[in-house]
Order: C-alpha cells, then structure tokens, then sequence
C-alpha cells in the first residue's frame, strides 16, 4: 500500500493520503496548485474508458432500436431518452438546438452516472490490482477529480458561448453584456460586464464544483469507514459493514441524484444562453 | 484537488462523446420512438374505427332484420289473402260445377223420363189397341176410330 521504505503498516492519515494521490504523469504527487504538463493517468483512463463503455450501450440500444415491440434493454435506455428529450423540450425552446443540446445531456448523464458508480467498487479494490502491476497510486473515481468535472463544466460553458453567438449574433451578444441585468447606461457599463463575468465564472466553477464535492466527499467516507474495517477488530468490523452498507444505499441516491443535476444544470445554463435579457 | 492538463483531455472527450451521441446515438432511438408513438396512435384510432364500425353493422343488422320481419309478415298476409281469395273461387266454380251437372242431370233425367212416359204411352196405345181388337174381334177399323184412340191415349197421360 504504502510506497515502500517505510515498514510499518499506514497510518490513518497515510492510508487517506495515499488513496487521494492521483496516478500522473509524473509518478509522485502533484505539489504546484496549477500544472499544465502534468497528467492524471486514471481519471483519463477511467474516464476515458467509461465514455467508450457509454457510448458502446448506447450505440447497441440505438442499432436495434425498432418501432416495434422493444426489449428491455432497449426500453431502459428508451426510457431515459425520454426523460432527458423531455427536459430539453421544457428548458431549450430551440428545436434546432435541441438536436444537439439533447444527445448532449443524454451523454452528460448516462457518462457521469457510471463514473460516479465508480464508487461502489471496493476503495482498495482496483487500487490494489493496480499494485500488482506497479502502479502506486490509482484513483477510481474521474468524477472525484476536480479536472474531470471542470473539464465538462468548462465543455458545457463553451456550448453556452457557442449558443449565445449562433442566437444572438456576435453583436447582439456583446451587446447583452455589458446592457444586461442593470440596464443601458454607459455608467452601468463596467458594472453588467463584470457581473456577466462573474455570473459565467460562478456558473462554471459551480457546475463542475457540485459534482465534485459530492463525489469527493462520497470516496472520503467510504475510505474512512474501510479505515474502521483496517482495525481488524470486532467493533470495525461491524463498523465497517454497517456504516458500509448504509453509506452505500444512501451513495446510490447521490450518484444519480448528482448525474441527474449536471444534465439538468446543462440545459439550464444552454437554455440561458437562448434568452435575451 | 490540483489542477492539470487531465482537464483539457476530459474537454475534449466531453465534445468527443456529445458529437457521436448526437451523430450515431439520439436519432435512430428517437426515430424509432416516434414512430413507435405513431404506431400506437394508429393502432388507438383503428381500434376506435373498428369500434364504431361495428356499431354501426349491429344497428343495420338490427334494421335489416326488423324490416325483413315487417316484408315476411307483409308477404304472409298477401299470402293468406291470396289463397282466401283462390279458395273462394275454387269454392264458387266448384259450387258451380255442382249445380251445372245438377242441372244437366235433371235435364237428362227428365228428359229420360218424358221419354219412357211417350214410350209407355204408346206401348199403352197399342195395348189397348190389340185389347180392344181383341175383345171387339169385330170389324173395327182402327183408323175410324183413330180420334177415340187419341181420347184414350190422352187421357192416359
């Protein structure tokens, strides 16, 4: 578990830290806040191999998808379909955009729906496997890293600009910034801007920080109660398949709770994007 | 919780899984959805066709067969009015029958009658005649005494 000099078994605190360590390019911890020229190994990997797995079932119910009488697979990933084409109907009022904003959302949610399933895996479970195969650090979960949620936080900010340009022109958009939400006054010029910057930032940075925190939050707990079960004690042991238990029942909601508010917090902020001031 | 290029590559990936989403995923199971749902909204609309289709047949069935009743009861009647009507004649022509060979009969018979009375008459004429002879046995001549003998036949009658 522990990189290796020291003999003892980890601390609690070394247990904790070494499972927060993300495997990257670099082989050891990142020290700098911001680092461009580093890479985080098993979010991409994890991330990456997750999205081919979304769209592998999706394209599957797609291929067989018949007006007639469907399975159930094709039913399930219908059903969700669904939900999400009527969300999108109620939120974007654009049937053009929709075209995009939809399949978007639907890939958002089924995609972030299994990397937060990431969770119920066994915490020491891949981590482990990974040793075996020389890999020191491995974190399981791409949500739980703040560059994977930022990274389609940013993806669905860049949509917004991309909509606010295509429906308002670049003119009118420009426009809007710096005459909305105060009104049209060169006074109030600075001000609308600002807040227009502040109003993008925050929404971004939100987006992806939701997502992150609460997944963060779920892989912190999950480690901490294996932490009791790592007393090897009665009372941990129980501890840790009680606690264990209910923690993951109650992560089953948060995982398709938080899949579900990121597709939906994706609409909003595209359906926005449609609306003048 | 640092920050690094892994962020760039996830929104890449991000724009990477919406675009084959939207170019390969959402149409085909959208398009299928609606036209599952037009299916279905057929199939609703025939059914209800059908429905009110059937009603319709079972009102005419009840019509059809009302007024079949009404022509056979119709038909009946000309029927038993007809064969009264034929039985009365064939009553009358038979009754006529009856009373022509009546008639007829009678005719004959009286006739017959009249006939065997003449025939008697004479053969009573005669008698008398060859009875008189007879008993006169005298010389009488039957032509003298023709008008006696017509007397006599006449009052036979």
């Amino acid at each position: 578990m522990s990189t290796g000099t020291e003999a003892h078994a980890p601390t609690a605190g070394e247990y904790i830290v070494h499972h927060l360590t993300h495997l990257n390019s670099t082989g050891h911890a990142q020290t700098a806040i911001i680092d461009w020229s580093v890479w985080n190994l098993d979010t991409l990997f994890f991330s990456i191999g997750l999205g081919v797995v979304t769209l592998l079932l999706l394209m599957k119910a797609a291929s067989k998808a018949t007006s007639g009488v469907p399975g159930r697979f094709q039913a399930a990933v219908e059903i969700l379909v669904e939900m999400v084409a009527d969300q999108a109907k109620g939120i974007v009022h654009s049937a053009e955009s929709r075209k995009f904003v939809a399949p978007v959302a639907l890939t958002v949610f089924f995609w972030i729906f299994l990397m937060n399933s990431m969770d119920f895996l066994p915490v020491d479970l891949l981590p482990r496997i990974g040793e075996m195969f020389g890999l020191h650090y491995m974190r399981v979960v791409p949500t739980a890293d703040l560059n994977g949620t930022l990274g389609m936080s940013i993806g669905v900010l860049l949509i917004c600009l991309y909509y606010n340009i295509k429906i308002k022109g670049f003119g009118g958009w420009v426009h809007e910034l710096f005459t909305a939400p105060f009104g049209s006054h060169p006074l109030l010029y600075p001000i609308n801007f600002l807040m227009q910057m502040i109003e993008f930032l925050a929404k971004t940075v939100s987006h992806g920080m939701r997502l992150f925190g609460n997944m963060y939050a779920g892989e912190l707990v999950f480690m901490l109660i294996a932490l009791m079960g790592g007393t090897a004690t009665v009372f941990g042991f129980l501890g840790h398949v009680v606690a264990g238990s209910i923690w993951a029942v109650f992560h089953i909601l948060i995982v398709a709770l938080q899949a579900f508010i990121f597709m939906m917090l994706t609409l909003v902020y595209i359906g926005q994007a449609h609306e003048s001031h | 919780m640092n920050l690094n290029a892994t962020l760039v590559a996830q929104l890449v990936v991000f724009f990477i899984l919406a675009w084959v989403t939207m170019k390969f995923v959402w149409p085909p199971i959208v398009k299928a959805l609606d036209e599952r749902a037009k299916k279905i909204a057929d199939g609703l609309a025939a059914a209800d066709k059908a429905k009110s289709d059937l009603a319709h047949a079972e009102k005419k069935v009840v019509e059809e067969l009302r007024k079949a009743r009404e022509s056979a009861t119709d038909v009946r009647a000309a029927a038993e009015k007809q064969s009264a009507v034929f039985l009365d004649e064939a009553r009358a022509e038979a009754a006529r029958i009856i009373a022509q060979a009546r008639e007829a009969a009678e005719a004959e018979a009286g006739v017959a009658a009249q006939r065997a009375k003449e025939a008697l008459r004479d053969q009573v004429a005669h008698l008398a005649v060859a009875g008189a002879e007879k008993i006169l046995r005298k010389e009488i001549n039957a032509q003298a005494h023709a008008d006696l003998l017509a007397n006599l036949k006449q009052e036979l009658r």
